[in-house]
């Protein structure tokens, strides 16, 4: 609007306008015009750099895996693939087992994202609907957990899952998560946020605390599960303590952890290991493209006052 | 206590108020029901493994598998946390909180603030710099762990190297894994940044803009105080993450070289591995402290110079 409204005063074709704006003013301000387009240029500039940088590491895994493994040693390297070769990724998802680590990965996480938010539901609408003794009590101690980093119980939780004979399974990889602290303090303040009338009407309707919570707690409530199940999503996916002392043969080994193993395989099948990494960052970069907004709110969740 | 409850409370009906009791009753049972699951699991696999590690501390682990523990009382506490190995691994952690929390935080609002500008294909831009919220510990370790390897890595090439290579030298090990970390959290970063500037009004920017504030001056003294929550929620997070810290070393340096880069999660692992239970055990009561003490520290003196708006 404001350029437009400039550029059409700075046309010498219009006389009633000459009468106001004099010579020099019409100087001036196709001056002003010109810097900014360079300083839109420049900020263009700047942005690409910046672009390029961190997409660097990114852009040149994606040309190695198609690379072979004389061409990646090859100096100077390759830096577009000439002749694309599919054959690291057929090694990797076959050979390399990141066909199987993939779907242990999905399995995990579902069963994780599953698990807290029906159990972070579940407390966070007692936390927020239901008077019991001892309520403030255990809301404090559900905000404890927030205080005991994982990697400090791991010993023990180790035990426990090697005594429960649920080492080197999906249950022994799942279980220490199926619940959240922070699930359930994040629901409770949207389950808060719920007009109390609407218990009351429900309650004269005959809906008892299950039906209301299901009915009409949860989905009002969507933006905030929608928040948290991104969460967990990612926390359970990017695990990589746990999942690798947890486990001892590819049958439940997560991703992050084939990753290990695949690099750990000899430097001439260097081209494998590149093409694993694609194979386990494309998930959740095709899910990054799609859920853009709903991870950034679930991301930034706490992060700024709502 | 609900609205309905209230009413019969006052109408002191003897029969209601029985009703009442028992739905109080009920009340109380389904409470306790939904909150049973958390507690089942937060009492297994949270509380009762951090208080167990204090046990487990008191015991020191035989040398050979098979003898009892012995029971040493404060022994080992003191032995392991007086020890050089601990003194080493906990300034380790510390050098790599401080050189990644504050450079991600900086790096990320920059980003934030480059791409918080009306330009046709900001978008696009947007994308790509919070593209590496896409790739976990493990991928941005390996892919920096390659362009690191000497034989096959690009950096060598570009002339970033040094001998020994740059993983296998004490000196750079740890700044090497901290540089991969920065880029890993390099999105989460913008994306928190970003958030944070597009919840400032744009009414305050317009008006600091009429009053001709200089782009500087306007920065430090309207934006930086009007996005300090959220500074300050990233560099709480940041630096309990960085505390927490485990994959990256795992995958690039396992710690080395000669404990460099052992972080205290590592040192964990490793006594762990060696099924040290019991220093293991001490190790991570000492991680609880510090990651207890740095957050109650950084709340009370940040938070004093933090701008919360009313």
């Amino acid at each position: 609007m404001a350029t437009e409204f400039v550029g059409s005063i700075s046309k010498p074709a219009v006389p009633i306008i000459d009468l106001v704006v004099s010579e020099e003013d019409r100087v001036a301000i196709a001056k002003r015009h010109r810097r900014r387009r360079t300083s839109i240029a420049i900020r263009y500039v700047f942005l690409t750099f910046l672009a390029a940088i961190i997409l660097f590491p990114i852009y040149i895994t994606i040309v190695n895996s198609l690379l072979t493994p004389l061409q990646i040693a090859a100096r100077p390297p390759f830096f577009f693939p000439t002749k694309p070769t599919w054959g690291a990724y057929s090694d990797a998802w076959n050979a390399g087992h990141m066909s199987l680590y993939l779907m242990n990965s999905v399995i995990v996480t579902v069963l994780i994202v599953t698990g807290q938010i029906v159990t972070a539901t579940c407390a966070a609408y007692a936390f927020a609907f239901l008077e019991f003794p001892l309520k403030r009590t255990l809301f404090i101690i559900f905000l404890a957990t927030l205080m005991v980093p994982f990697e400090v119980t791991v010993i023990t939780n180790l035990t426990t899952v090697v005594n429960l004979g649920w080492y080197n399974s999906y249950a022994g990889l799942a279980a220490p998560f199926m619940a959240t602290g922070f699930g359930a303090f994040l629901l409770r303040q949207a389950f808060l946020g719920v007009p109390r009338d609407l218990r009351d009407a429900a309650a004269l309707d005959g809906y008892g605390h299950w039906r209301f919570m299901v009915r009409v707690a949860v989905p009002l409530a969507r933006p905030a599960m929608a928040a948290l199940a991104v969460f967990s999503f990612l926390g359970a996916w990017n695990q990589y303590l746990w999942p690798l002392i947890v486990t001892k043969d590819s049958r439940y080994r997560t991703l992050q952890i084939g990753l290990r193993q695949l690099r750990a395989t000899s430097l001439d099948q260097v081209n494998v290991t590149f093409a694993g990494v694609v194979i386990a960052a494309l998930p959740l970069i095709i899910l990054l493209v799609i859920f853009q907004k709903q991870l950034v709110r679930g991301l930034t969740a706490g992060a700024v006052k709502g | 206590m609900t609205s309905d409850t209230a009413t019969t409370d006052l109408m002191g009906d003897v029969g209601q108020s029985k009703r009442f009791l028992n739905r109080r009753r009920r009340e109380t049972g389904l409470g306790y029901l939904m909150l049973a699951p958390s507690l089942l699991i937060f009492s297994v696999f949270v509380f009762y493994p951090f208080f167990k590690n204090f046990y487990l501390g008191f015991f020191r682990t035989p040398p050979f598998p098979g003898l009892p523990a012995r029971y040493v009382g404060l022994d080992q506490f003191r032995e392991v946390l007086t020890s050089d190995y601990f003194t080493n691994s906990f300034r380790v952690t510390i050098v790599f909180a401080l050189l990644t929390v504050p450079a991600g935080i900086i790096l990320g609002l920059l980003l934030a603030m480059v791409a918080n500008q009306r330009l046709r294909g900001i978008g696009a831009y947007r994308t790509i710099f919070s593209s590496t919220v896409a790739t976990s510990v493990a991928v941005a370790s390996v892919i920096f762990g390659t362009l690191l390897n000497p034989q096959v890595g690009l950096l060598p090439w570009l002339g970033l190297t040094t001998n020994p290579a740059i993983l296998e030298n004490p000196k750079y090990a740890l700044f090497a894994v901290a540089v991969t970390t920065i880029w890993q959290n390099l999105g989460l970063s913008f994306i928190v940044m970003s958030s944070g500037l597009q919840a400032i009004p744009d009414e305050i920017i317009e008006a600091t803009e009429v009053d001709g504030a200089r782009p500087w001056t306007r920065f430090w003294r309207v934006t930086l105080p009007l996005l300090s929550p959220t500074v300050f929620f990233a560099f709480v997070v940041g630096s309990i993450v960085a505390f927490q810290t485990f994959g990256q070393i795992d995958l690039l340096t396992q710690g080395g070289p000669i404990d460099k880069t052992n972080v205290l999660t590592y040192a964990i692992y490793k006594a762990l591995r060696d099924q040290n239970e019991g220093k293991a055990a001490v190790l991570a009561v000492a991680l609880f402290g510090v990651t207890l003490l740095l957050t109650t520290a950084q709340m009370r003196i940040l938070e004093r110079r933090v701008h919360y708006g009313n």
